[in-house]
This record gives C-alpha cells, structure tokens and sequence, in this order.
C-alpha cells in the first residue's frame, strides 16, 4: 500500500475452516473490480487464485495468500508448509489428484487445480518438495 | 490521508437527484419514508442509500428485484404500475395474466374460472402467459441443443437475474439465455393473433399484462430486443385482486369460458424448477431468493470447473418461492403453492405436455436483439492510478470506522460509507461516531482556548493554562475549582475530600463522585453543581498523564464545559 498505483494484500489461510475457504481469492476478485480492471482478466485470476488457494487449504493445511495489483500486471504468491508435491510434472496432469475421499465428495479434489492455474496465469513457477511446503507463485498480465 | 473535510459537491446531489428521477420499477412515497434503515440493509447490490432523510435509490446499482418492497415496514417503497382505467386508451384490451395469478384464489374452481372472470371484468380477451412459457421452453431447448453457449446457462426469464449478471457477474453474461421472457413472448404473439382476428392496427389494442412482479415493469420500458416492448400496461395482482375476486364468486361452473390452453409445462413456470423441467434438462439447479442466488452465482464465477461440472441449467428467481412470492401478489407464497399444485394438474388442462408448442412460431423470433452489457458500478474511477489512490483511501477511511454498520449514516454498511467517501458522495462526519470524536475534540479546544487570557487580564502570577489546574481567574468563571484543580494530581485527593466535606447536601456532586470512584480513576474529582457529572463524558480529566483508558476515551470532555453557562 506504500507504493504509489499499487496494492498489496495479505490473507491468511486457515487450516480446517471452511467457512472461510475461498476468502482470499474474493477479496482479491472485488479489489480488481474496484479497480476496474477487464472482466476477462478478473475471472482468470480468480478461477486460478481460488484454486490455489484451495490447494493450500486441502494438502498444505493452510498458509498465506501475497497478493501484488500492479497497474499492468498481478503477482499472486501463496505459501504453505504441508507435506508438499513430490513429482511436480505429474502433479501437473489433468485428473492427477492425491485427495481423500473425503475430500472428493465435497467436490474438491478432482485433479483439476493445478492445469487450471496453470492455464489461467500468463506465467506460474511451483518450488516444492517432500516435507517442504508448496509455494506458487503467478503472475497474469492485466493490460 | 484522510478526507476529513469532504462537503458533498452539489454535482454529487445532482446525481442522487438525478437516480431518483430516472426510471425505476420502484418509486419512494416520500411521505411515508422515514428515513430508517430497514431497505439499504436489505438491499442486495447495497443500491439505497438515505439522504436528507428520505432513502434515495442509486439508479445503475438498482437491480429493480423488490427486495425493499418487501422489507419497507412503512410501505413507503412501491411498485411503479400501471392502472386499469388505462383500459379506456385502447379499442380492444387482452389480459396476460402471469400463471403465478392463478394460484392467488381460494375460491377459484379451475384455470378457466379465473379467466373468464378477466374477460367479466372488462378485457376483451384473455391469453396466458402460461403459453408464452410454453413457446420459450421450447425455444430454451432447441437453443441448447444447437448453439455452443458457456455451461452451466443461466435463465433469463426473471428480470432481476439479468441486471444482477449485468452489475455483479460481467463474466456470466455469455452464460445467459439469450431468450425473451415468457411475458414477452405471450405479449408479442397476443399482439399478432388479436390485431389478425380483429383486424385492428396492433397499436389499437392494449396488452395488459397482469403481474406479481415488480421488476417486470423494467423489461416493458427497457426489453432486450430493439423494438419497443409488445407489453403496453402493467397491473398488478394487488391492485385487480378485490375486482377479480368478487367476479370469480359470481361465475357458476356452466358460465365458465373454454379459454386456457397452456399445459401443466407453462403453467408450472413460477414455481422454482418449473422452467428448468419444462426445458428438459436433466443437470438442473433452481435457485430462489436474490441472496441465495448471489452466493450461487458467486461461487459458479470463481469456480466454474470443479463444483459445477456437467451442469447444464441454473434458473435464478429473485423472489423466495419464485414467481409466486413476487412482492406484488396477494397470498402467501406457501398457501400459494398449494393451490397452484390444483390448477396445474393434468385435468385441469385442455391441451397435454408437449402438445401446444405451436409449430407456426419459430423459435428464433424469441432470441435477444442485443446481449446486455457490462454495467461496471463498483468502479472506483475510469483512471486506474486515481482507482489506486482511492482504493488505498478507502481502506484507511474503513479501518478508522466503528464497523458495527449501524446505518445511521444512510449507507448500508461501514465499507459502504467509506466507499461514498471516496467517491466524494458522504463526509467521515456522517458517521455519528466520528462526528462524536470531532465534537470531543472541540470541546477540548475550547477549554483550552477558554483558559488562555488576553494580557490585559493576566494576573501577577501569570498562571492562565486551564489544562494545568489554574487556580486563578478561571476557577470562578465556572466556579468549579475543586473540579478545575483535580487535574492537578499532586493535589487532588485532599481537593476531592474537601469538597465533599465542604458541601454534602449537594447531592449530584456526591453522585458524580461516586460515579468518580466506581470507574477507579480516584485522582479526578468532579466540581459543585455540575449536573453533568453524570454524564461520561466528564470525569473532570483532560487527558494527563497516569490516565486510565477511561479518561482517554472521556478525557476530552472536561466537566467544566458544561457548568452553567449563566455564569459567563
């Protein structure tokens, strides 16, 4: 919020609170419209930031959500200490999913998270391994 | 930075001004409005606001849904509708009557008794809108199974649901059919068939649609088709329900008309899951109540692939039970339902499923002209680095509100408020907390002000700072100078017992100096005959040090401000 035409926005996520599953990514959603930034960009960006951020909720047992607004471009950082991914390529596969059963009935789980973040950002790097936590960090150009 | 000092500019209450003179399916009786804030709490696209005392609705924000019709507990919100003695401008009239109509009468044997009462009643025709729901069910089909449009649709038919996407959800506005409501479809083919049988030009005869909807009067005044809406008056279920109902008991069973031709399809359109069934999708969704769509139609924008995959229909009605707890109608939305279980039943129809969808019509008459546009209310400024600016403002602005959304400012919340602030549509003082704040903090000044003397009055000792506990002119302009001098901590506890020795008959100062003692502060003392004692505000501190958080949030109001005036 220091800096000039930018924002800076912190949310945690909460291990185990569903009711508040999804929070970050919606406040992150109605800043943009706030800021008027495109539809189209602001759909991608939730799409993806939701997904992720329910990936740290389900496997990391929760984390931080970082997000950056820049006038031409959004950085969305989000950071969890779970077990972590231990074979990022083939977490990367559509249907992949290492969810519980429980989870799946809730309608999580579907193996969908990652391609879809992966599709929806312009730029995405994933650093994890075993025991290590997860930290994704997108970027989508907003001009 | 705050905007502590921001008058609402007269461009701004030109523009309040102006939403409340353009048109709205929802008009403010002026005089019954008082200002409360039952309406904007329940406002779902926060669209009210209370000016002047009156609530004030933000036209672009209006999803015209009925909401406040609803919740208005002093009927000041009402429906903009048309009367029935518009009758007399047309040679030939026909009644529309919304299926949800029929579920409005105990008494009412079947579907044709109610319709033949319409025609007793003055129309010279009739023809159900149950039919026009009919043609776009059909139409709904035939559009889903051979165009390519974003899963999961979402229906169209309820007015509201479209301005919702339209201010809310721009992102869904390729999910939405792209098909006329039943009422216009009815009213377009009503139109056609009676100006053909009569022979009369199609301005000559008068479509009356009979509603229990409010935002319907919208869609007659801005269709989504480039051509003026086939729809000429709009009455409400209210206001020709006490006619209806008398003619309804007049009618014996032989008098009853062969008139209705809709199937148990069309006629079950106003309940929710009527439209989706009559469609023929299988992988449906009704949801009813504008709250409850909100939440659906949230979660289907951020998360469209996972939750909701493979559904094929959402049907979105603003009002809880569908058309049948439009805000316009008469009965209660569950006695409703069960009469309208009666009057779709199969006997009670001439025509069978799937037998009416005349071939004559095609479909493609029914689609939209133009696709609705995005109306970007929660914009902050077409200038991003401005939207920046503000939005960082706002925040600010927020943190420092009481955030209890108490509505006494006219918004409906606190972030609502400091939204208006920096939109330049409120002032931080509208806040009655803040307002507070900013009259302690007066208070505090005039004290000191009032402690500082011109020289010509200065006496020997020089001591005039009032904040310091003076003891010396000050003490008898308010002759409170046991008050005056509590301040002075060294001092204070001999000060407190004099003067309660000094005069025990005095029985508000013994109150306030037990009041003193109760909130532990016993350094303070209050002064003699200072009725406001009792009040929190004056605990005779102003704001020294080794002060308990009463005093900080108290301290500013030192009781000397409010002794007798008289004595100046």
């Amino acid at each position: 919020m220091a800096e000039e035409n930018s924002m800076h926005i912190e949310t945690p996520i909460v291990k185990d609170d569903f009711a508040s599953a999804g929070e970050a990514s919606s406040k992150v959603k109605k800043t943009l419209t706030m800021l008027g930034v495109k539809p189209s960009h602001i759909k991608r960006i939730s799409v993806a930031m939701y997904e992720a951020e329910i990936n740290a909720f389900i496997h990391g047992g929760g984390g931080m959500a970082y997000t950056d607004i820049y006038p031409d471009h959004v950085v969305i950082f989000i950071e969890d200490h779970g077990k972590g991914i231990e074979d990022i390529s083939l977490a990367m596969q559509e249907g992949y999913s290492t969810a519980s059963d429980e989870v799946r009935m809730m309608g999580f789980g579907a193996g969908m998270g990652l391609p879809n973040m992966k599709r929806n950002s312009d730029d995405m790097v994933i650093d994890s391994s075993p025991g290590n936590g997860t930290r994704v960090k997108m970027t989508f150009d907003i001009r | 930075m705050m905007k502590d000092e921001n008058p609402r500019s007269s461009a701004d209450e030109k523009r309040l001004q102006a939403s409340e003179d353009m048109f709205h399916s929802v008009r403010l009786d002026r005089d019954k409005c008082m200002g409360c804030t039952n309406c904007i709490k329940n406002c779902p696209t926060q669209a009210i606001r209370v000016r002047n005392g009156k609530a004030v609705i933000i036209s672009e924000r209006c999803i015209d849904c009925g909401e406040c019709i609803r919740t208005c507990t002093h009927n000041a919100k009402q429906a903009v509708t048309d009367s029935l003695d518009s009758m007399e401008k047309y040679k030939f009239t026909v009644a529309l009557p919304a299926p949800a109509l029929y579920s409005q009468f105990k008494t009412a044997r079947t579907r044709n008794h109610i319709l033949t009462a319409l025609k007793r009643i003055g129309f010279d025709d009739v023809f159900e809108v149950a039919e026009g729901a009919e043609f776009v069910s059909n139409a709904t089909r035939q559009y889903m199974k051979e165009n390519e449009i974003k899963r999961p649709v979402i229906s169209t038919a309820c007015p509201a649901i479209v301005k919702l996407v339209q201010v809310k959800f721009p992102s869904l506005i390729d999910n939405l059919l792209p098909l006329q409501a039943p009422v216009e479809a009815a009213a377009g083919l009503a139109k056609k068939k009676f100006s053909e049988q009569t022979g009369l030009s199609p301005d000559d005869i008068g479509i009356f649609f009979i509603s229990p909807c409010a935002a319907k009067m919208h869609t007659k005044n801005a269709p989504l088709r480039g051509k003026k809406s086939d729809i000429d008056e709009l009455i409400s279920f209210q206001d020709i329900y006490m006619k209806l109902r008398s003619a309804i008991k007049d009618i014996p069973p032989y008098e009853e008309e062969d008139i209705a031709t809709a199937s148990s399809f069309g006629v079950r359109w106003p309940n929710p899951g009527g439209e989706s069934l009559a469609a023929g999708t299988k992988k449906f969704v009704a949801v009813d109540g504008i709250n409850d769509v909100v939440e659906i139609l949230e979660t289907v924008d951020t998360n469209e692939d996972s939750k909701f995959r493979g559904l094929d229909f959402i049907e979105c009605l603003a009002c809880k039970g569908g058309c049948l707890g439009g805000p316009l109608t008469v009965k209660n939305v569950y006695v409703a339902q069960v009469i309208m279980k009666d009057m779709r039943s199969e006997q009670n129809c001439r025509y069978k499923v799937g037998e009416l969808p005349a071939k004559h019509v095609d479909w493609h008459d029914l689609l939209w002209d133009r696709k609705p546009e995005h109306i970007p209310v929660d914009q902050l400024s077409p200038n991003m680095a401005e939207a920046f600016r503000m939005l960082s403002d706002m925040e600010e602005i927020g943190d420092s509100l009481p955030g209890i959304d108490c509505g006494a400012c006219g918004a409906p919340s606190c972030m609502a408020l400091a939204e208006d602030i920096v939109r330049g549509q409120a002032k931080i003082t509208d806040c009655v907390f803040k307002l507070r704040e900013k009259v302690r903090g007066l208070a505090v000044e005039m004290f000191e002000l009032e402690g500082v003397m011109p020289p010509t009055m200065e006496n020997s000792s020089g001591e005039t700072d009032a904040g310091d506990g003076g003891e010396t002119e000050t003490s008898y302009i308010f002759d409170i100078e046991d008050g005056v001098r509590g301040n002075n901590k060294e001092e204070s506890n001999e000060d407190r017992d004099e003067a309660e020795r000094g005069n025990p008959a005095d029985s508000d100062k013994v109150n306030s100096a037990e009041a003193v003692h109760s909130r532990g502060t016993a350094e303070r003392s209050s002064g003699t005959g200072a009725d406001w004692d009792r009040y929190p505000g004056s605990t005779g501190a102003a704001g020294k040090e080794g002060e308990s958080i009463d005093d900080k949030r108290y301290g500013g109001l030192y009781s000397g401000h409010f002794a007798d005036w008289h004595n100046l």
